[in-house]
């Protein structure tokens, strides 16, 4: 069973294949890394997977279940009702995190499940809350995202993300903005979310963090896999 | 060098042109009044004609002088004479004590009466001004007709509208947004003659007379003039000339044998001789319009109130339709933008309210709160279309990967962050609108500035109520500028991302 699988994926940009015929599964409880030099289409599969880049070619899909599969095919973005199929499946962890300037750390946490899909706001702050201190940054629950380091301001993204408790949760250079202790506590997170079933897709470049705690890898030159 | 040098050539022309030369009678009037007044020449639009210009022409010849045109807006013609902007107003100026405490004014030169104008289908049923209890009626401001309304306004409680020209009283008579209009007859049989549902009655009204006036201290050749209306007077050259001006009736010679006689021309009883507080100094009478200022303050502050959330409601639509809407949509929005950017707001105010009185007639504040508020919401819609776009993109990326919808984001997390870009701006557009609101006063709209505009006109001078007329704007503005300097301080560096 796999909770994320991908069919001969092409992404265009600027009418270059940036991403070409690439094809993988992932499995839920697994860290897939993926892997490649700048400009080797890693960052662009995700975006892709993420419903931030049109498909030109291949599929994505969510879920094994006949019915409850979500499907990403060539054509427009999805909007509306397949949006948030879409994102009920998946969440994404930004390099630079894309935290909300003008809301406290708590309040990014409880946006989502409050607005997409309607949790009371009592409940949805007490869960906020808890990621923030299951993730260690619960102190900082009511700073500013330009108060924030680097690496809380990524743990309370990971919280922002996990709100909406999407299987799968996409991660781009989740190592960029840390520093060596710092990485080796992220790789201790990111192994708890992958332990309690969760499927993890990083886009990295990090070959340490990648030894330290990746499944598998796939390893991406100039737009397909090549090797893995 | 070069532009500095031009500068200065040019500076020096105007100066000559505007300093007294002799040999040249240089005479002031409003060629707007239009004919038989002045108007530019069909075959020449350098050139003035008119009956004005005719009487100029007669008081040169007599003075051995050439005469010379000065353009001078109706209703600013008196600080201008006293100022020596020309020798002598000569536009269909009215005598009155005011006038005559003020400046050195000639005899009067032509009679006229005061006349009631109504809409044809009103003719039974609005006779006089005591018929018009509640009702608008339309004047010129600063004239005689304009005193009579004001005294109406107390004893038969009509509204007095007073217009900066006498063309749109008779139009806005004849759709309907003024009931009535009071002017002098010639005024009144032009205003009839172009608007045939418009009838004249033949109530009396009172009489005025017609007078050119000279800076106060221009005494010797006011006499001179006097002397050479006289000589015209009797010898047929004035008559003439009203005559081919279609003007000329039976009052006429009466008043010509009285200034004739020696007597002053001006008969008891007439609108002209009514007391009109001479004695008064400046300070007393700006005392005295203080509460009338401080209303016309509140209009000021209501209307620019208004007229800015208008602008923002505009504003906020045309900036979201122009980053999210499709192409042809945000085409159209972009030359709306560049339309109302592009062309004075002035000339929005007049298009709105009299352009467009043939199809929809706008009530003079809803005219006025729609032009400041349209012309307005263009500008707003560019500080809000930087706004928005200033929200970095990484964020919206992140809100739709949480399954926030386009407008969720918008609401949510983008409009919030625009909204502290563009206040501090926002605020400093308010301060100019309030500033700018003063413009709607040339659509019939009494607020802070026409008030004063009245209030100088009536004492003879803008010093005392200008400074307070500054004061009272200050009084408003400050505030808002303080504001906007602190909002700056505090957003306007940026949200740090």
């Amino acid at each position: 069973m796999s909770a994320l699988a991908v069919r001969e994926l092409r992404v265009d940009r600027g009418g270059r294949a940036v991403v070409n015929g690439v094809s993988f599964d992932a499995r839920p409880g697994e860290l897939l890394a993926l892997m490649g030099a700048s400009g080797s289409g890693k960052t662009s599969i995700l975006r892709a997977v993420a419903g931030l880049e049109p498909v030109s070619g291949g599929s994505i899909e969510f879920g094994a279940s006949g019915a409850h599969v979500v499907r990403l095919a060539p054509g427009p973005l999805p909007r509306g009702a397949a949006l948030r199929a879409l994102h009920a499946r998946v969440g994404m962890v930004f390099q630079f995190h894309n935290l909300f300037a003008h809301l406290t750390a708590v309040h990014n946490v409880w946006l989502a499940p409050v607005h997409v899909r309607g949790e009371a706001r009592d409940a949805a702050e007490r869960t906020a809350r808890r990621l923030l201190d299951e993730l260690g940054v619960g102190a900082r629950a009511e700073a500013r995202p330009h108060e924030l380091s680097g690496g809380e301001a990524q743990r309370v993204a990971i919280a922002r993300a996990l709100a909406m408790d999407p299987p799968v949760l996409l991660m781009d250079e989740p190592t960029a903005s840390l520093d060596p202790e710092r990485r080796a506590d992220l790789a201790r997170t990111v192994r708890t979310l992958v332990s309690g079933g969760r499927t993890v897709l990083a886009a990295t470049h990090d070959a340490d963090f990648v030894r330290g705690c990746a499944d598998r890898v796939l390893q991406l030159d100039a737009g397909r896999i090549s090797g893995g | 060098m070069k532009p500095l040098l031009v500068l200065v050539v040019c500076g020096a022309l105007a100066a000559s042109l505007i300093a007294q030369e002799p040999g040249v009678l240089r005479f002031g009037g409003d060629a707007e009044g239009g004919a038989p007044f002045m108007e530019a020449d069909p075959n020449d639009p350098s050139r003035v004609v008119g009956f004005e210009v005719d009487i100029a022409a007669l008081l040169a010849a007599g003075l051995g002088r050439t005469p010379r045109f000065v353009q001078v807006g109706f209703t600013t013609l008196d600080p201008a004479a006293e100022r020596g902007d020309f020798d002598i107003g000569l536009s269909g100026i009215e005598d009155n004590a005011g006038r005559r405490a003020r400046l050195s004014v000639t005899v009067p030169y032509y009679e006229f009466r005061e006349v009631l104008t109504v809409r044809s289908a009103d003719a039974a049923r609005y006779r006089s001004l005591a018929d018009l209890r509640g009702r608008r009626v339309a004047t010129l401001g600063a004239t005689g007709a304009q005193e009579i309304l004001e005294r109406a306004r107390q004893e038969h409680g009509l509204e007095p509208v007073v217009y900066e020209d006498d063309v749109h009283p008779y139009t806005d008579l004849a759709v309907g947004r003024v009931d009535a209009v009071l002017l002098d007859a010639v005024l009144a049989e032009r205003g009839v003659r172009r608007n045939p549902a418009l009838t004249n009655q033949p109530a009396d009204m009172g009489a005025g007379h017609y007078v050119g006036i000279l800076a106060s201290g221009q005494t010797a050749l006011r006499d001179r003039v006097d002397a050479l209306l006289r000589d015209a007077m009797r010898d047929g050259r004035l008559q003439a000339i009203f005559t081919r001006w279609g003007m000329w009736n039976e009052d006429q010679p009466r008043l010509y044998a009285r200034v004739l006689a020696g007597e002053s021309g001006r008969s008891e009883g007439r609108s002209e001789d009514r007391p009109l507080r001479q004695t008064e100094s400046p300070a007393e009478a700006t005392l005295r319009y203080l509460p009338a200022l401080f209303r016309a303050a509140l209009i000021t502050l209501a209307l620019s109130c208004v007229s800015m959330a208008l602008a923002v409601l505009s504003g906020t639509l045309i900036a979201v339709g122009r980053v999210y809407g499709a192409g042809p949509l945000r085409a159209l929005l972009t030359a709306w933008v560049e339309l109302v950017r592009g062309t004075p707001l002035l000339l929005q105010l007049f298009v709105l309210y009299f352009g467009f009185e043939a199809f929809v007639q706008l009530p003079a504040l809803v005219a006025a709160v729609l032009g400041l508020g349209l012309n307005y919401g263009a500008y707003e819609s560019e500080i809000y279309r930087g706004a928005l776009q200033a929200v970095p993109p990484g964020q919206l990326e992140a809100a739709r990967t949480l399954g926030l919808t386009q407008w969720q984001t918008l609401r949510l997390v983008r409009g919030p962050q625009a909204f502290k870009f563009a206040l501090a701006p926002m605020t400093n557009d308010f301060v100019a609108l309030l500033k700018d609101s003063s413009l709607v006063s040339m659509i019939t709209v009494v607020e802070l500035t026409k008030q004063t505009q009245i209030l100088a006109a009536n004492i003879g001078s803008w010093f005392l109520p200008g400074l307070v007329c500054a004061a009272m704007y200050l009084a408003m503005s400050l505030p808002l500028s303080r504001l906007a300097r602190r909002l700056e301080r505090r957003w306007g560096a940026g949200i740090h991302a």
